[in-house]
């Protein structure tokens, strides 16, 4: 085999790609940092919030100068109906200091911040340059084909964090069919407010930060719906499971419109102005859609691995993404360290997955987003429960208040839920989240 | 009461989908990046494609054909997921350095 252009190339400058090359060139490897758009995180959005606790490892003190819109001190999870909401409210002083908690960061200031601290540590950033396939002799991967006159790139190690679409891992064979019903996509409105309106409608002050998770108000397509509070805008939009779409007819932004004018919602996000509209498919099926990550002289990591945690309560990524990019990276320094670019001598990367909470949460949560998504938990139980507690505190005088197991009772039935459905689901439940 | 109530409904008037994929920075290449043979959507019964795509890419004719134009593209995979005519969308990225440019702050 020729010499290599360099130790490894990394292929996305994402949280993922980042992390990897951080740790390489930390260990004194060269390595390249691809991009396909103009800046790091430039092609990427999410919803908004990460949960950056794993960076305290690869960049102690990371909150110094993180590109941090809100710290998220209010963490809600409503519930809606056509025309109720329950929301249940927790709110944490301790959240919106350090060490800190969660935040919304947009992705491309975020994104970008991470890469230029791989960039600080050695690594080469180089950008508006796609990947456009794999090199291989025989088996190993030995580089990738670029765009870019003469853009072949040859490397001992290739980590591929080149997003959900991951058309590495594809080519290399690590993916089996893909089923649309794995994916949701995301989309987004960017809203912008003036700082004093957004704190005195969700009730923060200074950095402080609303995180709100709906569940309904998705126009009857089976996904989620969000509110988020940045400093001076808000991030508003929905998760759509894919090929229920179109049963509804509605497309994505009706969907989003529909959220935004609900009673509940819209007192937080009128008058304001559209700033940015964007989209991303989101890899929502957790383990049982996950590739195979290692490969002869290849790893795969981030959302290219599949590693979004769709888990209702927990909805994160970014972080799944950072963990992984950094264990790839260490891999690949003890690969590189011995000589044995195999999947053998890669071995170490999926050790570490499932040696910690990457591999962890989402074996204990493998069941949660099929739960989530299902039928029931999406059209049945959100009028089941907000039924349930209007009348729990309506008052029917004269008539007497019902106990509140007789009022679950009627609600469940009028919802046609079963009590044997429920027992399923709640045992599904107990197993994923107890 | 309901007078004034409605008055504030009627003074939000849906957004264009136009003016709101205004908002979104497109560096567009020359080569379109993914395209469509219509040839092969005819007769597709689900047309999933129309719904789902975020950025309204793909439009229905009169004939039973799609329209599409990969200029205002998010680049994020929905179509090709949701399609179930094989060969109906050749997909790839867009050249470096272009396509959708997602702002900073």
């Amino acid at each position: 085999m020729p010499d290599p252009d360099v130790d490894v190339v990394v292929v996305g400058a994402g949280p993922a790609g980042a992390a990897a090359a951080t740790v390489l060139a930390r260990a004194g490897h060269s390595v390249i940092l691809l991009e396909r758009g103009p800046f790091a995180g430039s092609k990427n959005m999410y919803g908004g919030v990460v949960y950056p606790r794993i960076l305290d490892q690869l960049h102690p003190q990371w909150w110094e100068d993180a590109p941090v819109q809100r710290w998220i001190t209010r963490r809600s999870t409503m519930v809606l109906t056509d025309d109720q909401a329950l929301t249940v409210d927790f709110r944490s002083e301790r959240w919106g200091r350090p060490p800190f908690n969660g935040a919304t960061a947009y992705r491309p200031d975020w994104d970008h911040w991470l890469a230029a601290k791989a960039q600080a540590d050695g690594a080469t950033l180089v950008c508006s340059t796609t990947a456009t396939g794999l090199l291989r002799e025989g088996g190993q991967v030995v580089g990738v084909t670029t765009d870019r006159p003469d853009g072949d790139l040859r490397a001992h190690v290739v980590i591929a964090c080149d997003g959900v679409n991951s058309f590495l891992a594809k080519e290399a064979g690590m993916y089996g069919e893909v089923d649309a019903a794995n994916y949701t996509v995301g989309v987004k409105e960017t809203i912008a407010l003036p700082k004093d309106v957004i704190d005195a409608r969700f009730g923060v002050r200074g950095r402080e930060g609303q995180d709100i998770e709906i569940l309904g108000g998705t126009g009857g397509v089976n996904g989620g719906a969000f509110v988020y509070t940045n400093l001076d805008t808000l991030a508003v939009g929905c998760v759509l499971k894919l090929p229920k779409l179109s049963a509804q007819a509605l497309r994505p932004e009706e969907i989003i419109d529909g959220l935004k004018r609900h009673p509940a919602i819209r007192p937080l996000v009128e008058d304001g102005e559209v700033k940015e509209y964007s989209a991303h498919v989101i890899p929502e099926a957790g383990l049982s859609m996950m590739p195979q990550m290692t490969g002869d002289g290849m790893l795969v990591a981030g959302d290219a691995a599949a590693m979004c945690l769709a888990a209702g309560i927990w909805l994160e990524g970014v972080n799944f993404a950072m963990a992984s990019g950094m264990y790839a990276g260490e891999a690949a320094v003890e690969a590189l360290a011995a000589g044995d670019a195999s999947a053998a001598g890669l071995a170490g990367y999926e050790r570490r997955l499932r040696d910690t909470f990457v591999l962890r949460d989402h074996r204990k949560l493998r069941r949660a987003p099929e739960l989530v998504l299902s039928d029931r938990v999406q059209h049945l139980y959100p009028e089941m429960i907000a039924n349930t507690v209007e009348r729990m505190f309506r008052v029917d005088n004269p008539a007497p208040k019902p106990g509140l197991r007789r009022i679950f009772s009627d609600e469940r039935r009028r919802a046609g839920v079963t009590l044997r459905d429920l027992a399923r689901d709640a045992l599904d439940g107990l197993r994923s989240f107890g | 009461m309901s007078t004034s109530a409605e008055a504030a409904h009627e003074h939000w008037p849906p957004q264009s989908f136009e003016d709101l994929i205004g908002t979104t920075r497109f560096d567009v290449h020359e080569r379109a990046h993914i395209t469509v043979d219509d040839t092969v959507c005819r007769g597709c019964p689900s047309r999933e494609c129309i719904v789902a795509c975020p950025a309204k890419l793909f439009v229905p004719t009169s004939d039973g054909g799609i329209l599409f134009n990969y200029e205002q593209c998010f680049e994020c995979g929905t179509c090709y997921l949701v399609c179930n005519r094989e060969g109906a969308i050749t997909w790839s990225y867009p050249e470096g350095g272009h396509g959708v440019v997602f702002k900073r702050s």
